[in-house]
């Protein structure tokens, strides 16, 4: 358990931190907001590369800072590693001395995954004898991966590792980061202000905005709040935890909690988890069973509450299906139309085609390499 | 070679290629601290001490030389312990000489070496730091590496200074053949003695030809080092 409580002050008034938060022993949380929200200052400050004017960082049960009993240790003695958004590779060194530049000086009572692990689960074999200047972006990245993890550290930092890439390359990197998140075992702070990435990889989110958390929890617990700043972009929906059940014909069927979906996207064989985002401007309702037509979800669902929308004539459905919450976006003049209130049961109409590859993500934890990739 | 120069004037070459490189030697490590603590740290009177390490490009050498004299002779505040309790003497002498020419070159390797330390990515030593290493530790596995082109550049600029340098070797260490007469202070005093003209000139072109060497060999050991740092 990562335990952060940082206040710091840029300037004499200038922009102000003030965040507290936790991240559970393992998985991936992430620290989501816009630039400049301060969310790599804070990923500096546990790494020890910046000493906040106030704070507390504690994990599991060694103090990592406290600034009330003066306890600050150096970076070097915290063993946190850290994936910068510039690779930071050691010019003057070759692939494999970087990737054993932190192994060396790790505890030697330190256990991890071994070297030879590491480099397979990157794919850098053939890199090793190579310069990091003669690498592209994606591989420098996935050396910096390797690297941080083979300093055996207690908690992995990541800032933005695919903010410097092209499309191309964080298609390249991201399927890596995922395996690397299954096989590292120990708590990841992971910040971003990509929501591909959140979809992907985060288990728990820390959302700032100015300095300050607004909301932590679950990605799916708060993907499905409207109150928060999440909501207000066109993109917002419910990330829903799924298994694929079986894959016919180009069509692929997925189980969540509280129903089936039919997807047009190649999420994988049977058995894969993953995790879908129902954009709420993709789900629309009706009061009577629909027929002839050719949206392929539609689900049972209890509306739950009409919230107040991000945008004016426009509102959110908070649906249930089963235990999951969904999300409709609609406008004010549909509920007055249909009558809509809280309480009655209505159908939730989801077209196959919106889930595209950019939105179902392979997250199962033990897929075979090769078949985890994302199907592009 | 010695066929074409005669015994004193080969003597004078050696002699300027044993004092540039004792004064390397000697300044080398003392360059790179006050390049780091210059460029690294802030601190009162660190403009008071860039100023003292550049004082020699600007003032006129004979006054670096008189200021040797009055610090290191034998009745000078640094000067007279050293003789009293180690019993060395530095003026009259090839490592005064040398001491002289490391004086007058300092500035050049401090400003080369700084350089290349400010080239050096302060992320890469963060990086060095959250994998574990200590202060010296990156320092020399990541710093030194990586500010070393600019170390070597300021260490062969500086030897090839040091073979032509003349007014402060001449005030303070004195002209003496085999001892303190570097190639300048040889062709100084072959212009004058009558019939020296030929023994200037050939000096005058080793000279020359030593300073194009060294120049070139700096330029060489640049590209390789660079080549060998991932940057080429």
């Amino acid at each position: 358990m990562l335990g952060v409580a940082l206040r710091h002050r840029f300037g004499r008034d200038g922009f102000t931190i003030d965040a507290s938060f936790k991240a559970p022993g393992d998985g991936v949380t992430a620290l989501f907001g816009p630039s400049g929200c301060g969310k790599s200052t804070i990923l500096a400050a546990v790494a020890g590369l910046l000493r906040p004017d106030e704070g507390r960082v504690t994990l599991d049960d060694a103090v990592l800072l406290d600034t009330a009993r003066r306890v600050c240790l150096a970076p070097e003695r915290r063993r946190c590693g850290v994936v910068f958004q510039e690779a930071r590779l050691f010019p003057h060194l070759s692939v494999e001395a970087n990737l054993r530049y932190g192994l060396k000086r790790a505890p030697h009572d330190a256990t991890g995954p071994g070297f030879e692990a590491v480099v397979a689960l990157l794919g850098i074999a053939q890199l090793l004898p190579r310069r990091p200047g003669r690498l592209s972006g994606g591989e420098r990245q996935r050396v910096a991966l390797g690297r941080a993890l083979l300093s055996r550290p207690r908690l992995l930092l990541m800032d933005e590792p695919l903010a410097a890439l092209d499309a191309a390359r964080r298609a390249e990197v991201l399927p890596f980061l995922a395996r690397l998140r299954d096989a590292a075992r120990i708590p990841i702070l992971y910040v971003t202000h990509a929501l591909d990435e959140v979809d992907a990889l985060a288990d728990r989110l820390v959302l700032l905005e100015a300095g300050r958390v607004v909301a932590e929890g679950s990605v799916e617990d708060l993907t499905a709040r409207t109150d928060l700043p999440l909501a207000a972009r066109r993109d917002a929906g419910v990330l829903v935890g799924c298994t694929v059940r079986s894959v016919q014909d180009g069509l692929a069927t997925l189980d969540f909690e509280g129903g089936t979906l039919v997807t047009t996207s190649r999420p994988g064989p049977p058995g894969t988890r993953l995790r879908a985002r129902l954009r709420a401007r993709d789900v629309a309702v009706a009061t009577e069973q629909p027929r002839g037509i050719s949206t392929q979800n539609i689900l049972p669902v209890t509306l739950v509450a009409i919230d107040e929308g991000t945008e004016a004539g426009e509102v959110f459905l908070r649906l249930a299906a089963g235990p999951t919450t969904l999300l409709a976006r609609i406008t004010r003049e549909s509920v007055a139309r249909l009558q809509l209130r809280p309480g009655i049961t209505v159908w939730a109409l989801v077209k196959a085609v919106t889930f595209d590859h950019r939105v179902v993500r392979q997250v199962a934890a033990h897929t075979p390499p090769g078949r985890g990739e994302i199907p592009t | 070679m010695t066929a074409w120069l005669s015994a004193e004037e080969w003597q004078a070459v050696r002699l300027s290629l044993d004092v540039a490189t004792r004064s390397v030697a000697g300044s080398l490590l003392p360059a790179v601290a006050v390049a780091w603590v210059l460029t690294r740290l802030r601190f009162p009177g660190r403009a008071l001490l860039d100023a003292l390490v550049h004082l020699p490009l600007v003032v006129p050498p004979v006054v670096v030389g008189w200021g040797l004299l009055m610090l290191f002779g034998i009745r000078g505040p640094i000067g007279a312990p050293l003789h009293e309790w180690f019993g060395v003497r530095l003026v009259f002498t090839t490592d005064g000489a040398a001491l002289a020419t490391a004086v007058m070159s300092f500035p050049l390797i401090v400003r080369s070496v700084r350089l290349g330390l400010e080239n050096v990515d302060q992320g890469l030593e963060a990086a060095a730091r959250t994998l574990g290493a200590g202060p010296v530790d990156r320092f020399l596995t990541v710093t030194l590496p990586l500010m070393s082109p600019g170390i070597l550049a300021g260490a062969v600029t500086a030897f090839a200074a040091g073979l032509g340098e003349f007014g402060a070797v001449i005030t303070f260490a004195s002209n003496i053949p085999g001892q303190t007469q570097t190639l300048p202070l040889a062709i100084y005093a072959a212009t004058q003695t009558p019939g020296g003209e030929a023994t200037a000139a050939r000096l005058a072109l080793v000279s020359f030809g030593l300073a194009v060497s060294g120049l070139l060999l700096a330029e060489l050991i640049a590209r390789r080092m660079h080549l060998w740092l991932g940057r080429g």
